[in-house]
């Protein structure tokens, strides 16, 4: 049952620090358990050994490797659990949830002029979706306006072999001295006619704000990868909703769930 | 499995006369309708699927964040978001036609009027094998726990729903009362066939960072193993201040859980947040609770109920 969502135990194959606070981890799925698609934008439950901490980590998938069957997860330490995560070495055991979620549809973005924006621990899944545009059979034409706190940069290198890649610091300690907002905004003036077909956002709640009002302003389509506090990740708890235009497909109540509708939504579909 | 008579024991349980294959339940919430989960779960194992609270309109529920993990458990302040009885029953009792296992439908309102609505449009359907009551979800303003913390109310929107009810009525009790046996007893007076606990302890969170609270709603319920003995002692205290069945509810994470909440004298048990943690729990709870009783040499499970007085 290739196509059954399943908890399943995975092995640690590297777990690294790659900035202050910030991990790039390999989960490797047993031999016949690895899941038959990994979209983009995707994410997975990772679940703690530590039984007190009863709910699965929602985490949004960097990288898929289908021959090694090799998940990687780039995650910031943001409380209990992912302290508990930062802390396993290779070999530890973890059972994972998923994959979850619906992520970017390669197809609709393959060919056009992608404009990734990520904020901070953003940044992951945007990679993952750099590589698949580069990779795909017409692949796109990218370019990564990446913001981050300080010059303690992660996954610029490898932004950087797909794609045309902006870095904007919060305090000025590398490149463009502003948020990514500010980068963004440069990108969409950057030329005499709109230099992009689509915006594709992850980071924090202020961020796709800003995003998505840019996208407004200058008339160019843009999805939102959003993020909110879940409990189950298969669409049954109701917990991770956001307000949406149109009547959502679970409740027709405009509060679509994360976990399930999303977490990629397009910007007009949701009011963040 | 086979005990020593040679016999598989018999699991079955039977509630104001509708049988259940297992005692083994969904806590209301922590499945939606039984749809979210079938890509996990075998529903035609579980000897009911207890459904999401389902009012007369769609309810839009709370602002997020609606959820928050604490030590051995989770809050929510989910505030019973639901698309209303209507395309319940188009949408998801429809799809609980095709297994083979009991329906619960829990059923949630501001006022008395709108309970009747949604028990007298369930009325006609033969899928729905009982309703359960919900006068104990602490996260809305108005009507739902209003009814179940006071006697009177809890007494007089019993026999109200009873009235007009087609299947037999459980009314779920919260554990936020000075005293469950004296809702227990309201409830049966007021011809309750069966009682359903424990619903959720209202509890908070507080950031401390941030300095504010991880709920929106400030305060939510609290589920999960840490308030699993809470919810024996008021399993065993409603027991036996009633004569109707008790379905017994509240942390529960094992086959042990399960037995004990059948020991201190539940009918049947219902798996609530545990879903979260593992998609899986319900059907390990069956296996482990047969083999509970082939190890005990015990024949059918009705032997255990109320069995530790």
């Amino acid at each position: 049952m290739a196509d059954m969502k399943t908890k399943t135990g995975t092995t640690v194959i590297k777990n690294t620090k790659i900035a202050d606070g910030v991990f790039d981890m390999t989960l490797r799925y047993p031999e016949g358990k690895a899941p038959s698609e990994v979209k983009p934008g995707q994410f997975v439950g990772v679940f703690m050994n530590d039984a007190s901490k009863l709910l699965p980590r929602p985490i949004s998938i960097c990288g898929w490797d289908p021959e090694k069957r090799d998940l990687r997860l780039v995650y910031r330490v943001a409380g209990k659990g992912t302290k508990e995560l930062s802390e396993a070495s290779s070999g530890d055991a973890f059972e994972v949830l998923g994959i979850l979620g619906n992520g970017y549809d390669i197809r609709v973005l393959a060919g056009k002029r992608v404009l990734l924006a990520g904020g901070g621990i953003g940044a992951p899944p945007l990679l993952g979706l750099a590589n698949a545009l580069a990779g795909a059979p017409v692949p796109a034409q990218v370019t990564a306006a990446l913001g981050y706190r300080t010059a303690d940069l992660f996954l610029k290198d490898e932004f950087e072999k797909t794609s045309r890649t902006v870095i904007a610091t919060d305090d000025g300690t590398y490149g463009f001295h502003g948020n990514v907002i500010d980068a963004v905004r440069n990108e969409l003036v950057r030329e005499g006619e709109l230099p992009f077909d689509v915006i594709c956002a992850c980071g924090p709640l202020p961020m796709l704000r800003a995003v998505k009002a840019l996208a407004k302003e200058f008339s160019v389509p843009a999805y939102l990868s959003l993020e909110e506090r879940m409990a189950c990740g298969v669409g049954a708890c109701l917990g991770c909703v956001v307000k949406t235009a149109g009547e959502d497909p679970h409740s027709h109540v405009h509060n679509a769930r994360i976990c399930t509708e999303g977490p990629v939504f397009k910007a007009e579909d949701v009011e963040i | 499995m086979k005990n020593d008579t040679g016999r598989r024991p018999d699991l079955s349980v039977v509630i104001a006369g509708v049988e259940f294959k297992n005692p083994v339940m969904t806590g209301s919430g922590t499945f939606g309708s039984g749809m979210e989960y079938a890509e996990f779960v075998d529903l035609n194992r579980l000897g009911a699927v207890v459904t999401k609270g389902v009012s007369n309109v769609p309810w839009p529920g709370n602002p997020t964040p609606r959820v928050a993990e604490v030590y051995g458990g989770m809050l929510n302040a989910i505030g019973l978001q639901n698309p209303g009885v209507d395309v319940f029953i188009e949408r998801d009792l429809a799809f609980l036609e095709d297994y083979d296992t009991k329906v619960i439908v829990n059923v949630c309102g501001k006022s008395i009027r709108d309970y009747l609505d949604v028990v007298e449009k369930l009325a006609d359907l033969k899928r729905v094998d009982m309703l359960e009551i919900n006068v104990s979800c602490p996260n809305v303003k108005e009507g739902a726990i209003a009814f179940g913390v006071n006697a009177d109310s809890l007494f007089e929107i019993t026999q109200k729903i009873k009235r007009v009810a087609a299947q037999p009525v459980i009314m779920k009790l919260t554990p936020n009362v000075t005293s469950i046996s004296e809702m227990a007893k309201a409830a049966e007076a007021g011809g309750a066939d069966a009682i359903s606990l424990i619903n959720t302890l209202t509890g908070m969170k507080i950031d401390v960072e941030r300095q504010s609270f991880v709920l929106a709603n400030k305060t939510g319920g609290l589920s999960g193993p840490a308030i699993h003995p809470v919810a024996v002692r008021m399993v065993y205290e409603a027991a036996h201040a009633v004569g109707i069945p008790v379905i017994g509810m509240g942390g529960i994470a094992s086959w042990e859980d399960a037995v004990e909440m059948m020991l201190a004298g539940a009918t049947a048990v219902a798996v609530g947040a545990m879903n979260f943690a593992d998609p899986r729990i319900t059907e390990k709870v069956i296996d482990g609770m047969e083999d509970y009783l082939v190890r005990h040499g015990i024949d059918s499970i009705r032997s255990i109920i109320g069995a530790v007085k």
